[in-house]
């Protein structure tokens, strides 16, 4: 899985958990969870949950703590799905 | 039964809302709280026509449904590192979701039953009910909280 085919699909998990839905228009890897979509922390939980299910991977608490970014999403979900 | 968990409420006084604990595990938590007729909010809420208040009913069902579980989840080991109900913890809620089906009245007794439908990064999410004396659903909702721990001063 690519990194573009990994970010067209992380875009549908965070869409819920978005209020401003256009700012995910605008998404690029340098893209901030909290700064810049304005997503609530608490949510981290679960956005982390629903991409555990949509690529059928396991996040530990490790990983979970270093995705603060797209980038930091993308490489966490990469190693998995290709691990 | 289950006063180890109790003892680790840090709630006090006129803010504590469980009295009893009648089933507790990883999953699942069901207690009971009475209302006691001279609690400090039916003074004002409202003069003459006490009614207790949608945000006491959700104190309550996030103490009994989200506290205690969460407690007990910590208690026994299912946190994430450095988490250990021992010492000074502030329970934080992180949403409640909650609709109200029936008044309650000053000296009623209610019941809470929460399930949980996960615990992941020591965030708690519960679907919880409660119900009056009579069996009736009195509020339902889905609440979110965590435990922080705080530095000894």
């Amino acid at each position: 899985m690519d990194r573009q085919a990994i970010l067209d699909e992380l875009k549908k998990v965070l869409l819920p958990y978005t209020e401003n839905k256009e700012l995910l228009n605008g998404i690029t890897e340098d893209t901030d969870l909290l700064k810049d979509l304005k997503i609530n922390s608490a949510n981290l939980v679960d956005i982390i949950i629903d991409a555990e299910s949509k690529y059928n991977i396991e996040i530990d608490f490790d990983s979970a703590e270093k995705m603060m970014t797209v980038r930091d999403c993308i490489n966490v979900i990469a190693e998995k799905v290709n691990a | 039964m289950y006063d180890d968990i109790l003892n680790l409420l840090p709630y006090k006084s006129s803010f504590r809302f469980v009295d009893h604990i009648s089933l507790l595990t990883l999953d699942e938590v069901r207690g009971d709280y009475t209302l006691r007729k001279n609690a400090f909010f039916y003074e004002d809420h409202f003069p003459g026509n006490p009614v207790t208040p949608g945000v006491i009913i959700t104190e309550i069902m996030a103490q009994i449904g989200v506290v205690i579980l969460g407690l007990n989840l910590i208690v026994h080991g299912k946190g994430e590192k450095d988490i250990s109900a021992a010492t000074n913890i502030i329970p934080l809620l992180y949403s409640t979701e909650v609709t109200f089906h029936k008044m309650v009245l000053p000296g009623e007794k209610v019941s809470v039953i929460s399930r949980k439908q996960y615990f992941r990064f020591n965030k708690l999410k519960c679907a919880v009910e409660m119900y009056n004396a009579s069996e009736e659903l009195v509020a339902k909702g889905i609440f979110s909280g965590f435990i922080k721990q705080i530095e000894k001063a």
